[in-house]
């Protein structure tokens, strides 16, 4: 397989670049409901997951994704590796579009872009030894030399000796090993570009920073650009690059994770950054109340979603015009925030 | 006054091999209107103690030694009947998962309200309907909801609803286990928060069990380390989080990651704990620990008091001897017995 591109199309275009990214599922899809509807000549309900998200992600650059369950943070993931398809938007891939790729260009995608899951219990085909399961990504891509790819993706998740996991199946393995599994999994393609959902959220807390360590490692080592997803900004700011704030399918913050922790500028968040409890009984943190629960994802609020929790609520504009994620002239990092009470740079120039 | 006081309990498991040693030799007591941390990995131990104390171990699960003391009786010594008096009215708990721990045929006011008539036979209905109705304003749900089914509320909903049941009846002593694990970190917040003003208005004592160091050191007034069935260390949660003397205390709480740090070196603790049906002689912890020596792993340590911590490892004594700054190294955790031993086994294979 060759490079799709010129070998210097890596310095022009982001590795990733997503615009307009839609995800919407239809509510009552089964046969009587739409029955129904036909009579009644009623509308389908359509789940907002992911509406319109935006962003480039660089080689070898991460980015977080954060927010609360139900933002759409792994519809937005599972739609960047193709595990969904897209309702409306574009991503772009190396320069290449995957709206609607032929062949070749799929099989190339899918031999690049891999994704971890939650839950080593679930991920893993419980029939299949560990040898099997990473041997079919190899063999679905008709690539040679499987045992030692096999050895060394496993030598590298620290599954060591590799030789002895070969004939374990996932029951044998306690958690962390089967997340490991998982991560040796996407490695074996060398891929270059990951999807993470929540890798370490169902380990043991003694376990986790060990894979998060293999995870770093595996990012610097195998030059790889990665989208992590996770409600704990702590690990966020301790894994990425960049950081996106999701809420009701669309972001409404990002930036330089430094920056977005140390000083949000969203109310949304501030509020979120702000419930994180911290381990050290002396810092005292500031509670803010966010009024309400999250918005319904099939009526979407008019306006800016958030208004309704708001506490910077400043009017009407809040209800009826929707805020572009754009920069803005009060701040000088390269950060977009989707917030009526910052003046776009667009305006004012 | 302590309301409950815990004295070298062990409560084992029947296995098919030899029993499992779940809570082994742990003592504790818990003040009038205080919060006791319980914090430790998946199996160490602290969920079968929260049980045991309420009394709904499974059947395989059994006191083996030790006492358990509520207002001044042992709870351990009481008849099936006896101790239900007890349960929900003096001693309450909130589970992990409150979709499991509500009954779905029945609507949400229905269950506060059954619990309420059982332990209080004279209340009235309408007396149980205010009661239900005042919880629900404290918990921050709308009273109007009360008749709803557990599944047509949310997550967040649930265990709210779960946490004005278990307060209801004001008990002494409310278990908390992973109160907000499930929730997302708002919810968790709001949820804390409202736990912390109703125990104040209530003067009920809480034992909060999680993983999470950080929910403990923002909710609690003392906190219990717990590793493979034992205490590693106990003390006042200022002394726990600054100034810690028990290795595992030390690693668990750099393993994770904080908010409010940028750049932390995180460290990992390598190994598995120990089989509990065969325990190891020595300190539980001697094989994932980087300053074990052949003594931790022969001889169990006893109690050391340093100051206001109770530390349950040899060398607390001379921790400040190079031991702290060893135990707070990423680099030496390394080198402990159980990282050394995934090593060997990769280098005999290459």
């Amino acid at each position: 397989m060759s490079d799709a591109g010129s070998p210097d199309d890596s310095s022009e275009n982001p590795l990733l670049r997503v615009e307009g990214l839609q995800k919407h599922f239809q509510v009552n899809e089964g046969l009587i409901s739409s029955v129904l509807r036909a009579v009644t000549a009623k509308e389908a309900d359509y789940v907002h997951a992911v509406d319109g998200v935006s962003f480039e992600l660089e080689h070898g650059e991460t980015l977080g994704l954060a927010g609360e369950s139900g933002c759409g943070k792994t519809t937005t993931g599972m739609s960047l590796v193709k595990l969904h398809e897209p309702t409306d938007g574009r991503i772009e891939f190396k320069g290449m579009d995957l709206t609607e790729p032929d062949d070749e260009e799929l099989a190339e995608f899918r031999q690049n872009s891999q994704m971890i899951f939650q839950d080593p219990f679930e991920s893993l085909n419980p029939r299949m030894t560990v040898y099997d399961t990473l041997a079919e990504p190899l063999r679905i891509h008709d690539i040679a030399n499987e045992t030692a790819r096999i050895r060394r993706a496993l030598e590298f998740a620290e599954l060591q000796p590799p030789d002895q996991y070969f004939d374990q199946y996932p029951h044998e393995l306690s958690g962390g090993q089967r997340q490991r599994v998982a991560i040796a999994r996407a490695l074996v393609l060398d891929p270059d570009f990951i999807v993470a959902d929540e890798p370490v959220s169902m380990l043991d807390v003694s376990l986790r920073a060990g894979v998060l360590s293999l995870m770093e490692r595996m990012t610097e080592e195998f030059n790889l650009s990665v989208v992590y997803i996770s409600h704990d900004l702590s690990l966020l700011r301790h894994m990425c690059d960049r950081l996106a704030i999701m809420y009701m399918g669309e972001i409404v913050e990002k930036g330089d994770t430094e920056d977005v922790i140390e000083n949000p500028q969203h109310p949304y968040t501030r509020a979120l950054i702000n419930a994180v409890p911290v381990p050290d009984p002396n810092v005292g943190r500031e509670r803010v109340e966010l009024a309400g629960e999250v918005g319904d994802a099939i009526d979407v609020p008019s306006g800016c979603r958030f208004h309704g929790r708001c506490s910077e609520y400043i009017g009407e504009i809040c209800k009826t015009e929707s805020p572009p994620i754009e920069q803005k002239v009060e701040f000088d990092d390269d950060r977009e925030v989707a917030c009526h009470l910052y003046d776009s740079c667009q305006d004012g120039s | 006054m302590s309301v409950l006081e815990v004295s070298d309990l062990e409560v084992y498991y029947e296995t098919e091999s030899a029993p499992a040693q779940a809570v082994d030799g742990v003592s504790f007591s818990i003040e009038e209107g205080e919060n006791l941390g319980i914090v430790g990995e998946s199996g160490c131990g602290k969920t079968t103690l929260a049980k045991a104390i309420i009394g709904i171990l499974p059947d395989e699960g059994y006191v083996n030694r030790g006492s358990i003391e509520f207002d001044g009786r042992d709870l351990t010594e009481m008849s099936e009947a006896e101790r239900r008096r007890y349960k929900w009215e003096e001693i309450s708990m909130i589970a992990q998962s409150a979709m499991n721990a509500l009954d779905p045929v029945y609507t949400i006011h229905e269950q506060i309200v059954e619990a309420i008539e059982t332990h209080r036979p004279g209340t009235g209905r309408t007396e149980s309907n205010e009661i239900v109705a005042e919880m629900f304003d404290l918990v921050g749900l709308d009273p109007e909801r009360a008749d709803d089914y557990p599944h047509q509320f949310s997550g967040g909903m649930r265990q709210r609803a779960m946490i004005a049941m278990a307060l209801a009846l004001e008990p002494s002593l409310v278990l908390a286990d992973e109160p907000t694990t499930a929730l997302d970190v708002i919810m968790q917040d709001q949820i804390l928060k409202r736990i912390g003003e109703i125990q104040s208005d209530i003067n009920s004592s809480m034992m909060v069990i999680t993983h999470d160091v950080s929910v403990v050191a923002e909710t609690c007034d003392r906190v219990i380390v717990m590793y493979a069935g034992k205490i590693a260390e106990e003390g006042p949660v200022e002394e726990i989080f600054g100034n810690p003397y028990h290795p595992y205390t030390i690693g668990l709480k750099r393993a994770f990651p904080n908010i409010r740090q940028s750049d932390q070196d995180l460290l990992s603790i390598a190994g598995y704990p120990p089989e509990l049906t065969d325990p190891p002689s020595g300190c539980r912890f001697a094989e994932r620990c980087p300053i074990a020596t052949d003594e931790c792993r022969t001889v169990e340590p006893e109690a050391q008091q340093q100051g206001d911590l109770r530390t349950y490892c040899h060398y607390a004594d001379e921790i400040d001897d190079g031991f702290r700054s060893r135990a707070d190294d990423p680099e030496t955790w390394e080198e402990t017995e159980a990282a050394r031993s995934t090593r060997s086994a990769a280098e005999v294979n290459n």
